[in-house]
Formats: structure tokens, C-alpha cells, sequence
């Protein structure tokens, strides 16, 4: 009874594991990020291969359970091991996992390690409790100066812009991140008090806003359309309504949406 | 010293005879690890059940959110519009609703109790402290004193951090992880927690330091009492794998704990002390933060994971090395593979050591260095693969008996399995960027550290509950307590990982994003609380066998399961000096001696005459 038993939960537990993440895994949120596809791709193949790990090790347990049950008279075999399959097994495991996770480093070094895409548009995503506010650098192309002394947020002025650098006079500040499709954006990334996490599912991107730190994130968007920006590191009591909004839009859309908003 | 020596000179103390010597400030072995036990328990119901209200609440919040978006669709005073709108008053009206404070609060609770009390406690400080000594031959742990000292120093920080619940304010709402600046500025979590209010997260932060500490003075004494007080014959490789696996432990608390110590002294001197390990310039809460500045977010971390990922071997290895020994013992066959479960035991603890950056790839430290942690987090994996294929190893050709403590450590292999598969996607860098503070990584380590952990907490209390106490506990109960608890964390966890591959944020109080309002995720959500206040309260089946069985459980003989290890050889309950009159048997035998082909019955105990094993049998150790 027992082993039947244990047969069928484990049996239940791989159908329904493998049906779920089978009809489920396609529908990973759409992409809309060219790097994006290299992430899916290693999280497919990653899916397969572990997908059959499980149901072989799984079973296997069961079907072990299921024959070497205990019967009248039966009696166990003295088996001490074997370094020769020990040694195999060690080899193809190490092999195998090694081999996956060095198959995913050439989009790690795209976003992390290879100088970033030149020309980019370079955009500011500094977070703070609990929202995000996104600085474009205006025609100049150049940031103007923050200190944290000026910081006044009944005033609007959320990060400090020093509004006597010129540098800064056409400086656009913004809730939410509008970038052009198709051209390659540079992010630095940042917050102003406790670590915050940019994060766009659609996008495949997601990094910690540091304070005290600049990271530079490259991407590209391939499609049109508005996505959810989450806050994907614990940042208090209002972590889960950090919400703000990623707009990819038509590269006129984009010049538009700079020209009304300059300052 | 050797058995003779101990027989002729060892002076056997007479047990205390004070009530409170004996049972409460005992320096016996056997009573601090029913003392670790007891905690342990008491600790994991607390932790559940705040576990079960927050879900509670997240379901509520859930179904008030796909009403909300129905609402949207109506016209604003149809009467279909009204009537939804007094149904979702009455769900904002119910009682376990909870602040995005105390939600968090009690989520940061659940974490800090079932990792610290739960998962630290009983594999090692109970199980350990009771079994190790007897196991392999010794009258008690090499300084009791100091024994005494650790479960008193634990009790004190459990209660130091359960006194967080009654400060103004409360616990800390910034996560088990307690990463500063949220940690380290009382204004970083809210009205409340300023002044008065921060003594919660002060609270917090003293009782790991507590903790800290008396785990290192356990760890010196497991060490050193593995070392040193073998009996005669019990040599390191004929130790039972449950001494192995509490010794690694005892290395790996003793080298990662003391980093742990400092990272919490480090954090409440930037808290109390105007420092600024943690704490970098420029910072603005309401109004620049001018009185810190020069330190490191980034420095916490690297600290707490240099603790953080031993620690979840701390949890996990005990487990291991009982599960080993149960399935030997369960199957009738020796371990397959002996060495090679101490090499990969010792692989897992030392390769383990050089993997903490993997809860870091987002974090903004050195990309470079992401790519070495993560190909070091896929050689783990490598003797961890080996511990399952000798486990499966150990079935095989075996005849297996189907008691509950098997049950239990069967299951455990199936959620070693399963939660270590979400390993190799999160060990991955590029794949992390994906699923990085997703549910995925929630389902992930409550599979592979929690349950399994807890899963070989439940078969040792099975198993060696007849010893401890004398009686055996209901083998019925036992069986149910484990198929419906086995299911249920199976539908928890995996359906976690499901609302993980949708992108689903942990740590969120709320559905404030149109993808976690969809059906999909609300049905997830509800799947997975119900499922969790069911598998919570089947755990009072355990409670009423345990309860019913130490009253009214059949007396247990001296080695009711036909086991091989030295405690089976002693009575049950153990007299005071664990061996009659301090006579500490020689051990002539390996711990794994089952089928041995010719013996006279199917085990040979390892305390058994060197004839007990035929000449003619394969050699073992
Ligand atoms: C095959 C071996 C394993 C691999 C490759 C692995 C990998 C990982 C990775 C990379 C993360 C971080 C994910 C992220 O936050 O983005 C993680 C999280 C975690 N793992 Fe594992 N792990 C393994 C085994 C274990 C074991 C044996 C345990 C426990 C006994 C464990 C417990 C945890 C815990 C508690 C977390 C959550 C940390 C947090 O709060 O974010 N893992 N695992
Ligand atoms: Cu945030
Ligand atoms: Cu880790």
C-alpha cells in the first residue's frame, strides 16, 4: 500500500510539475529587448535540461521504492558502492552544469563587462521611497550638477538639481521612462536613500539602485507599446507601490515628447 | 582514552539531584538537545502561523483586487457597482488584513525564526547534541558547561527577538536579509520605527548577535568532542554519517558565524553609535542625512552572504547525513558509497565557502566577479548530485521497511531534488537577471532549505523518539502527517515557481500592478494559501502524536528499528551516563553493516564481538 502510494504521488508530482511549466513556460511575459532573446534562450534550454533531471531522478526514486520493497523472504544485496560510477557521475554533472552556465555569459558580458553600444541615449533612473524619477540630460547632452542640499520635494526638485549649473537648465525630470524603439539607451542607475531594484519583466532587465553607486545598464527595445516598471528590491513599507511606467515609442514620438517637456 | 582506561577510571557523577539542575540549567547532554528540540518546535509553530496570516492577508488583497478591476468596468452607480463596492468593504473589514508595516514586520519575523530557531537549532543543537556523544561512544559532549551556556544564550535570543513584537513600532519591517541603509536609519522604515520605534530592528539585530555567539560555543564543542572522545575502535570512518554531517556543520558554523557576529555589531553601531560602515554620503530621508557618510550597502552584504550561504549548509547538512543513515538503515543495505558521501560533505561545506556572491548578481558589485561566483555556484552542485545519485545508490537491491522515519527521508530526497533544480536557473547570472527576488527564488530555498530541512526534523524526531523518551510514537499518524504534508508543500512551493516564471515580485504586500491583478496570479495566490492553512494545520497531527505518544506510545525496546549505531545498544530511554556505570562498549564494526552475506541476522551493531561478522563476508571499512 505505502509504495503504491508514494508511486503515485510521485508520479502525480512530475505529470503535473512538467504540464504546468510546459504549457506555462512559453508565456514568459512578451520581449521586447534584443538582449532579452539570448536570457530566454538560456532560460528554455536551462528549462529542458532540468525538466528532464527532475523527472528522471524523481522517478527513478519511485521506481526504486516500487521494486525494492519489502516481501516475505526478500533480502537486500551487500553493495558497497562503486568509485567507478561515482567518478562518471561526478564528471558528466560537473561537465554539464559548467558547460550551461558558460553558454549564458555572452549576454552577461553584453550588458556587464563589453564597453556599452556608442552613440546611446543615456538617461538617469534614480529611485527614491517610493517612486522613480528618470532625468533625460536635454540638448546639451550633458547632466547638470545634484546636490543633495537642494533636495526640496515640496518644490518638485526630487534630486537635488543645482539650478544655478547651466549644465542642468535643460535637464527634463520625469516619473516614468520613455525611450525610442530600436536605438540603443544607457541607464544610470541610482537612488537617493535605501536600495531600490529597477525592474522591467518585459525588458529582461533588473538592477539594484544603489545609493552611493552608478551602474550603467545598456538596452534596446523592440517594440512599441507601455510596460510596468517594478521595484524588485525590499525598500519599506511601500516597496510594492513603487510602481512607474516604460513608454516605447516611434523615434518621432520620442523627439516630440522631449521638445514639450523641456523646460 | 581507551575503553579499558574509561572503564577502570571513569568516575560516574551521580545526576543532580536538584530538580532545577537536573531539568532546566543541566549540563547533560541529552537534556540540552531536548531542550534545543522543544524550541525548535515552539519556534516553528510561531513562525508558521504568522506565515499563515500574511498569506491569509495576501489572498484577501488579491480578491479585492480582481473586484476592483471589475468595479472599473461598471458604471460608477449601476447597482451591480454598489454591491461590489460593499463587498470589497467587507474584505478590507477582516481581521487578518494587515499594514504593508506590519506585513512586512511579520514576514521579516517569519524569515529571522525559521531560519535562526528552527532550521539552526534542532538538526544540530538537538539532534546533535543528544545523539553525537552516544553515537560514538563518550559520556558526555567534551564541556557541558559551555553546552549549558549555548541553549541558554539561544533561548535568551529567541526571547530578545520575540520582545521585538511588544515595542512600539515592532519588529523590523526590512527582511530576514536585513540589508542597511533600510536597517541602519530608523526613518528608512516609516513613521514609528524613529525614536522609540527602532528598538525593534535594535531588538532584531542584538538577538542574531546573541545567537552568533552561542552557536560558535556549540560549534567549539561539537569539534572538539568529535575529536577527542571516540571510543575505543569507533575510528573517523566507521563514525555513522549523521556524525560526519554534524561535524562539517560544526566547521562551517564556527567560520561563518563569526563573520555573522560582526556584520550585526557592525550594523548597530551605524545604528546607535553615529558610524558609518554601512551607511554611504549624500543620503536624503525627509532631510539630508549629514551625520553619515563613507560607508558601504554593498560591505553588508558581502558579509551576511559570506554567513548567509554556509548557513543554509548549516540548515541542510545535518539532514543529509540522517537521511543518509535512515535509508541504510530502512532499506537493510549499506550506505552506497560511504567515502564518497564524506568527500561530497566535505566538498559541499568548503566549495560552499566560495559561492555567497550568487545572491548578489544585481546587487552592483563587480560584474567580474559575478561570472567566478556563478561558475563556483554550478561546481556545488556537483556534490550535491553525487549525495542524490548515492542516496538512489542505497536503494537499490535493497529490501525497504516503510516506517514513518523512511517516509520522511524519502520525501526528503524528493524535495532535495525538485528545490535543487531552481539552483541551477538561480546559480546562472544571466538567468538570475530574470528571476532575481522573484517568487522563484521564494519556492526555491523554502523546497531545498526549509522543507527539506524540516522534512529530516520530522524523521528524526521519529526516529529516534523511542530512544529519547522511551516510547514509540503512532505509526498511522505519522503516515498521514507526511503524505498530506509532503503534497501540500509540493502545490506551495512549485506554485511559487510558476508565479516566479510570471515576473511576480516576493516581498510585496499588495497587488498595485495590472500583471499582478490578473486571474492568473490572484488564482496562484489563492491556491497557495489555502494550501498553506491546510498543510499548516495538519502539523497539529504532529503535535497531538507527539503529545499522545509520550503518555500513551507502546514502550519501545532498546532497538526497535534494528539499527546498528551505539545508541541502540543502550536502553530507552538512556540511563544518566548514556553506557551503564560509564562502560563505554568497544566498537569492532562500520555503521552501515546490513546483509552482510553469512551474518546471523541482517544488521550487525557496531558494538557487536568482531565474530559477529562472518570472514568470508566483502570487507568494508
Ligand atoms: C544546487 C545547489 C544550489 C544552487 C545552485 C543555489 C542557488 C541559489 C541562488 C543563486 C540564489 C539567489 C537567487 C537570487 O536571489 O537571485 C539562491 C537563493 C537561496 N537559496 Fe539556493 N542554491 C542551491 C542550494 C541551496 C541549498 C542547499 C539551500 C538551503 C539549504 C539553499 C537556500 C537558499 C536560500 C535561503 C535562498 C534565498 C536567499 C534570499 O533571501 O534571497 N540553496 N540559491
Ligand atoms: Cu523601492
Ligand atoms: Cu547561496
Amino acid at each position: 500500500m505505502t509504495p503504491l502510494l508514494f508511486v503515485g504521488m510521485i508520479g502525480a508530482l512530475v505529470a503535473l510539475t512538467l504540464y504546468f511549466f510546459a504549457t506555462k513556460a512559453p508565456i514568459l511575459p512578451p520581449l521586447i529587448s534584443e538582449h532579452g532573446q539570448l536570457i530566454d534562450d538560456q532560460i528554455y534550454l536551462t528549462l529542458i535540461i532540468t525538466g528532464a533531471i527532475f523527472a528522471i531522478a524523481q522517478l527513478g526514486l519511485a521506481f526504486l521504492v516500487y521494486k525494492y520493497r519489502h516481501r516475505e523472504g526478500a533480502k537486500a544485496t551487500y553493495l558497497l558502492g562503486s568509485h567507478k560510477l561515482e567518478y562518471t557521475w561526478s564528471a558528466a554533472t560537473l561537465v554539464l552544469f559548467v558547460g550551461l552556465n558558460l553558454m549564458g555569459q555572452k549576454v552577461w558580458a553584453e550588458m556587464h563587462l563589453n564597453e556599452h553600444p556608442k552613440p546611446a541615449i543615456e538617461v538617469e533612473v534614480t529611485g527614491l521611497q517610493f517612486k522613480w524619477y528618470i532625468r533625460y540630460p536635454g540638448k546639451d547632452g550633458v547632466f547638470g550638477r545634484r546636490d543633495v542640499n537642494m533636495i526640496n520635494d515640496a518644490e518638485g526638485n526630487f534630486l537635488g538639481l543645482d539650478k544655478t549649473d547651466p549644465k542642468g537648465a535643460d535637464d527634463i525630470v520625469m516619473g516614468s521612462l520613455t525611450v525610442p524603439v530600436g536605438v540603443p539607451v544607457v541607464m544610470k542607475i541610482g537612488s537617493r536613500d535605501v536600495i531600490h531594484n529597477f525592474g522591467v519583466r518585459e525588458l529582461r532587465v533588473k538592477q539594484d539602485a544603489v545609493p552611493g553607486l552608478a551602474v550603467y545598464i545598456p538596452f534596446k527595445a523592440t517594440q512599441t507599446g507601455s510596460y510596468e516598471v517594478a521595484c524588485m528590491e525590499l525598500c519599506g513599507y511601500g516597496h510594492y507601490q513603487m510602481r512607474s511606467q516604460l513608454n516605447v515609442v516611434t523615434m518621432a514620438e520620442y523627439t516630440k515628447f522631449l521638445a514639450d517637456n523641456a523646460p | 582514552m581507551s575503553a579499558e582506561s574509561a572503564a577502570e577510571h571513569v568516575h560516574v557523577h551521580e545526576p543532580p539531584s536538584s530538580f532545577i539542575r537536573r531539568w532546566i540549567f543541566s549540563t547533560d547532554h541529552k537534556v540540552v538537545g531536548i531542550q534545543y528540540w522543544i524550541l525548535a518546535l515552539v519556534a516553528a509553530f510561531v513562525g508558521m502561523w504568522l506565515s499563515v496570516v500574511f498569506r491569509l492577508h495576501l489572498a484577501n488583497e488579491g480578491t479585492i483586487a480582481q473586484l476592483n478591476n471589475q468595479l472599473s468596468a461598471l458604471a460608477p452607480d449601476s447597482a451591480q457597482a454598489q454591491a461590489l463596492t460593499e463587498q470589497i468593504k467587507a474584505l478590507q473589514a477582516k481581521w487578518f488584513v494587515l499594514t504593508p508595516e506590519k506585513y512586512l514586520s511579520y514576514l521579516t519575523m517569519h524569515g529571522t525564526i525559521l531560519v535562526f530557531m528552527v532550521l539552526t537549532t534542532a538538526p544540530m543543537g538537538g539532534f546533535g547534541n543528544y545523539f553525537l556523544p552516544i553515537q560514538i561512544g563518550a559520556l558526555d559532549m567534551a564541556f557541558p558547561r559551555l553546552n549549558m551556556l549555548s541553549i541558554w544564550l539561544t533561548i535568551l535570543s529567541f526571547i530578545t527577538l520575540m520582545a521585538a513584537f511588544f515595542v512600539p513600532g515592532g519588529p523590523p519591517n526590512s527582511g530576514w536579509t536585513g540589508y542597511p541603509p533600510l536597517s541602519a536609519i530608523p526613518a528608512a522604515q516609516g513613521k514609528g520605527y524613529e525614536g522609540p520605534g527602532g528598538y525593534g530592528q535594535d531588538l532584531w539585530v542584538l538577538s542574531i548577535a546573541i545567537f552568533c555567539f552561542a552557536s560558535l560555543v556549540g560549534a567549539i564543542n561539537f569539534i572538539v568532542t568529535t575529536l577527542d572522545l571516540r571510543t575505543k575502535g569507533m575510528t573517523m570512518l566507521r563514525m555513522p554519517l549523521t556524525c560526519w554531517a554534524w561535524f562539517v556543520t560544526a566547521i562551517l558554523s564556527l567560520l561563518s558565524f563569526a563573520v555573522l557576529l560582526v556584520a550585526g555589531l557592525l550594523l548597530l553601531l551605524d545604528r546607535n553609535a553615529g558610524t558609518s560602515f554601512f551607511i554611504p554620503g549624500d543620503l536624503f530621508f525627509n532631510k539630508p542625512l549629514v551625520d553619515h557618510r563613507g560607508g558601504s550597502p554593498i560591505l553588508f552584504q558581502h558579509l551576511f552572504w559570506f554567513f548567509g550561504h554556509p548557513e543554509v549548509y548549516i540548515a541542510i547538512v545535518p539532514g543529509m547525513g540522517l537521511v543518509s543513515h535512515l535509508l541504510s538503515t530502512f532499506a537493510r543495505k549499506p550506505v552506497f558509497g560511504y567515502a564518497a558521501m564524506v568527500f561530497a560533505i566535505f566538498g559541499i561545506g568548503i566549495v560552499g565557502f566560495f559561492v555567497w556572491g550568487h545572491h548578489m548578481f544585481q546587487s552592483g558589485m563587480s560584474p567580474y566577479v559575478a561570472v567566478a561566483f556563478s561558475v563556483m555556484t554550478m561546481v556545488v552542485g556537483v556534490p550535491s548530485a553525487i549525495k542524490t545519485f548515492n542516496w538512489l545508490g542505497t536503494l537499490w537491491g535493497g529490501n525497504i521497511r516503510f516506517t514513518s522515519p523512511m517516509l520522511y527521508a524519502l520525501g526528503f530526497v524528493s524535495l532535495f531534488v525538485t528545490g535543487g533544480i531552481g539552483g541551477i536557473f538561480l546559480g546562472q547570472n544571466a538567468v538570475d537577471i530574470y528571476f532575481h527576488d522573484t517568487y522563484f527564488v521564494v519556492g526555491h530555498f523554502h523546497l531545498i532549505m526549509g522543507v527539506a530541512a524540516i522534512f529530516a526534523m520530522f524523521a528524526g524526531t521519529a526516529f529516534w523518539f523511542p530512544k529519547m523518551f522511551g516510547r514509540m510514537m503512532n505509526e498511522p499518524l505519522g503516515k498521514i502527517h507526511f503524505w498530506i504534508t509532503f503534497a501540500g508543500v509540493n502545490v506551495i512551493f512549485i506554485t511559487m515557481h510558476l508565479m516566479g516564471l510570471e515576473g511576480h515580485p516576493r516581498r510585496y504586500s499588495g497587488f498595485n500592478y495590472d500583471f499582478l491583478s490578473s486571474n492568473y496570479m490572484v488564482t496562484c495566490h489563492k491556491i497557495v494559501t489555502h494550501t498553506a492553512i491546510l498543510t499548516a494545520t495538519t502539523q497539529l497531527l504532529l503535535l497531538v502524536n507527539i503529545v499522545y505518544s509520550l503518555f500513551a506510545g507502546p514502550k519501545a525496546t532498546d532497538n526497535p528499528w534494528e539499527a546498528t549505531s551505539l545508541e541502540w545498544a543502550i536502553p530507552s530511554p538512556p540511563p544518566f551516563e548514556n553506557f551503564k556505570g560509564g562502560h563505554v562498549p568497544e566498537v569492532h564494526h562500520g555503521p552501515y553493516e546490513f546483509s552482510v552475506p553469512g551474518a546471523a541476522k541482517d544488521y550487525i551493531m557496531q558494538q557487536e564481538p568482531p565474530e559477529a561478522r562472518p570472514a568470508t563476508a566483502p570487507s568494508a571499512h
